[in-house]
């Protein structure tokens, strides 16, 4: 968006590591509700000017990670620092450098866009002559600036989104929490959403920690991705790395689409070398599991020999949703709650729960 | 450095009540029922409570069953003396009717409210120097009335006797009608207020109304109106900035007393408007007065504030305690009137204090020395109040 900027951000990035200082740790925190474990002893590191994710279902517990992180619960055990202070000792130190964009809108709706900020802005002691030139600079930012002396009940979603997240910007934090700040959005705030926030870490170094249940978006906005489920890290790594766990290094998964397809083909195949399984999905499709940096180009060699004719070939990456149901053992689709009725995981009541 | 904390804090708090004060002034339809609500109040208890001299018109039937005595009948006198009395303050209209049953049926069927009975031998017992009966019939069904009646009745036929009596002894002891008064009545009781001025319940009622009205919205306001921000999430806002966690409740508590004390003055006015209430104190201490009740009251508030998981929660919890709150506080009916435990009750309730000093303070014209009382109970009251709902709010708002 503005190329000079990020050039001398980045030339900023390259004279002192910035990505290698520890920002946020997080050790042994947990959390419980009358006897029920929402977050299970979680243990994890994100490094400065990250954006790291934390993914998975609803009730998994990612909303109260945000929420103890953020100082507005405290841990049953357990603690975190952000930016070097103990977020249950030096609470207002943390509160100072971190903004929250919740998952509720935090704005009044009988207040215009201006006074809300205004509001919440004096809350962190800004004098009004930085506040006022700030505001002015982040509706703009976000295209709001001919709509902030109207009341933000009269805005849409997105609108009232991108406000959301502008206000947790107020006091410019070192450290931004979002928890679902896409969801129930139509698919152009989404994008304009993550565009947004991909910015704020370009040019501010802003380190950012965000929740989402959206594989997608998981993978294109973070640069690590935590899975959580039941409270608990499953795994944690690059989106990348994480793939490869399903996968393995070379793995290739093609899907094919053959109108001549029969089944001297499908023998054919499964002889090559590298193959590790053909399935047959209907009439005319293939699905072909193989290994090897060759894969792909022996197995379209042996069907053209075949005198296969070949309408579409897709190449399948394994998505994060393979993983998460390689690490957990089932979609993700599935609400966490699920688990505990699927008789597999053995009898027992659901707890009661409290999502918060 | 606490100085700076104290004052950083209150410009917090000032914020948020100017914010507060901003969405409840855009919110018209509130604004209206803010407004509304006192008008009602007042209006409610001022003319509905029955008064001896709101009794008008009221349907009575009258059975006169006197045979009368030697070509003399006492009863016409009597029923006319009682027509000219009434002619003049219109409180009954008079129907005839023929028996103790038809009067009983007239009640039931609504067409009485209570009935007078002559009875047959009325001249003859006056005539043979015996006392003439009179029988009033009341209608149990409606026993204010049935008591106002029969005090109404009560006192004009007392009064008609009297005037017989007064009459007969003149002539028979052949004196002056004054004098002869004088041995008929020989006591003249007068009434007189400790303060100069015409009293009305609605004296009494105002001071109290107000507590209740400032105090009630203070109460109601500030759980319903914290945890209405707990629910919209804004609450989070205020909370994951740097701000003392009391600047918060202290915020709130100026906004719903500013409120408050905006309904206080309407009722104030309305009272004097319409209603003819003086305030013989100082305003000053009225609303000086006021302040002190919500401070007295508003740790309590601040206590089911940290309970109310939620805003429907934490209003039923208010109206449960402001309920029976404002019955036993004295603001309608005399604490004096009730028995000993509920009297007991009555002395634990902060409201009692407030509405009985203010009651000294605008109908007795009492000053802050006879006041030492009220006031040392309410400041003790706020401060325990305050102390146990300090460390509450806190733990409760980091769940």
């Amino acid at each position: 968006m503005n190329s000079e900027k990020n050039m001398t951000s980045s030339q900023l990035g390259g004279e002192e590591p910035l990505e290698n200082r520890v920002m946020i740790k997080v050790s042994d925190l947990t959390k419980k509700f009358n006897g029920f474990t929402a977050v299970d002893h979680i243990n994890f590191e994100v490094r400065e000017s990250e954006i790291f994710g934390l993914l998975g279902p609803n009730g998994a517990g990612k909303t109260t990670t945000i929420r103890m992180l953020s100082t507005l619960s405290r841990p049953t055990e357990g603690t975190a620092t952000i930016g070097g202070y103990d977020i249950v000792k030096q609470d207002n130190k943390v509160r100072q450098q971190v903004g929250l964009v919740s998952e509720k809108m935090i704005m009044y709706d009988r207040l215009t866009a201006k006074e809300n900020l205004m509001f919440f802005g004096k809350l962190y002691n800004i004098p009004k002559s930085t506040l006022d030139p700030r505001i002015d600079e982040l509706l703009e930012l976000v295209q709001l600036t001919k709509w902030k002396d109207s009341k933000v009940g009269t805005f849409s979603t997105g609108m009232r989104q991108r406000m959301n997240v502008i206000r947790a910007l107020l006091n410019l934090p070192k450290v931004l929490f979002l928890d679902e700040p896409t969801l129930g959005l139509d698919p152009q705030s989404t994008v304009e959403i993550r565009e947004f926030v991909k910015k704020i870490n370009r040019e501010n170094k802003t380190t950012i920690i965000l929740t989402t249940h959206m594989m997608n978006e998981a993978d294109i906005l973070c640069d690590r991705i935590g899975i959580i489920d039941h409270g608990k890290i499953a795994a944690l790594d690059t989106s990348t790395n994480l793939k490869k766990l399903v996968s393995g290094d070379d793995a290739t998964v093609l899907k094919l689409e053959l109108p001549n397809l029969n089944k001297k083909v499908v023998t054919k195949l499964q002889a090559l070398d590298g193959v590790k399984s053909v399935s047959q999905e209907n009439a005319t499709h293939l699905k072909v599991h193989a290994t090897g940096d060759k894969a792909f180009d022996t197995i379209i060699d042996a069907m053209r020999a075949e005198n296969a004719k070949i309408n579409s070939v897709e190449n399948l990456q394994p998505t994060l949703e393979d993983v998460f149901l390689h690490i957990t053992g089932r979609k993700m689709r599935d609400k966490a709650d699920n688990k505990i009725q699927s008789p597999r995981h053995g009898p027992g009541g659901m707890p009661a729960r409290r999502i918060r | 450095m606490i100085k700076m904390g104290a004052k950083t804090m209150l410009s917090h708090s000032l914020r948020i009540a100017w914010k507060d004060l901003m969405e409840l002034f855009r919110n018209r339809m509130g604004l209206v029922l803010l407004i509304l609500m006192p008008i009602f109040m007042m209006t409610m208890v001022g003319f509905i409570y029955p008064s001896e001299t709101s009794l008008n018109n009221v349907p009575i039937a009258l059975v006169n069953e006197d045979n009368g005595f030697g070509g003399y009948n006492m009863s016409s006198v009597f029923i006319t003396t009682l027509s000219s009395i009434n002619d003049e303050a219109e409180m009954m209209t008079l129907t005839n009717a023929s028996s103790l049953e038809d009067i009983r049926e007239m009640i039931q069927a609504g067409d009485a409210e209570g009935g007078i009975i002559i009875s047959s031998s009325f001249t003859s017992s006056i005539m043979g120097g015996q006392q003439g009966t009179i029988t009033i019939v009341t209608d149990q069904s409606n026993p204010q009335m049935s008591a106002m009646i029969q005090a109404v009745l009560g006192e004009v036929i007392e009064q008609m006797g009297t005037m017989l009596a007064q009459q007969n002894v003149a002539e028979q002891l052949n004196i002056d009608v004054d004098n002869a008064l004088a041995v008929v009545k020989p006591f003249d009781v007068q009434v007189k207020g400790s303060v100069e001025g015409d009293f009305s319940y609605f004296d009494f009622i105002a001071p109290g109304i107000m507590a209740m009205t400032v105090m009630m919205s203070v109460m109601t306001g500030l759980p319903a109106a914290i945890s209405h921000e707990r629910e919209l999430g804004t609450l989070d806002g205020m909370m994951v900035a740097p701000i003392n966690r009391l600047s918060v409740i202290l915020g709130k508590t100026l906004a719903q007393m500013a409120r408050g004390i905006l309904q206080g003055v309407l009722i104030l006015g309305l009272a004097t408007v319409l209603f003819g209430v003086t305030v013989h104190g100082s305003i000053l201490l009225v609303f000086a007065l006021l302040l002190l009740g919500v401070f007295s009251f508003v740790g309590l508030g601040v206590v089911l504030t940290s309970f109310a998981k939620d805003q429907e929660t934490a209003v039923m919890m208010m109206t449960t305690i402001m309920f029976p709150m404002m019955f036993l506080s004295g603001v309608f009916f005399p604490v004096e009137q009730m028995p000993w435990f509920m009297q007991a009750i009555s002395k634990a309730l902060p409201l009692t204090y407030v509405a009985d000093a203010l009651r000294k303070v605008m109908v007795l014209g009492a000053d802050i020395p006879m006041l030492t009382n009220e006031l040392a109970i309410l400041v003790g009251f706020g401060v325990v109040m305050i102390a146990i709902a300090v460390p509450v709010f806190k733990r409760a708002m980091t769940r």
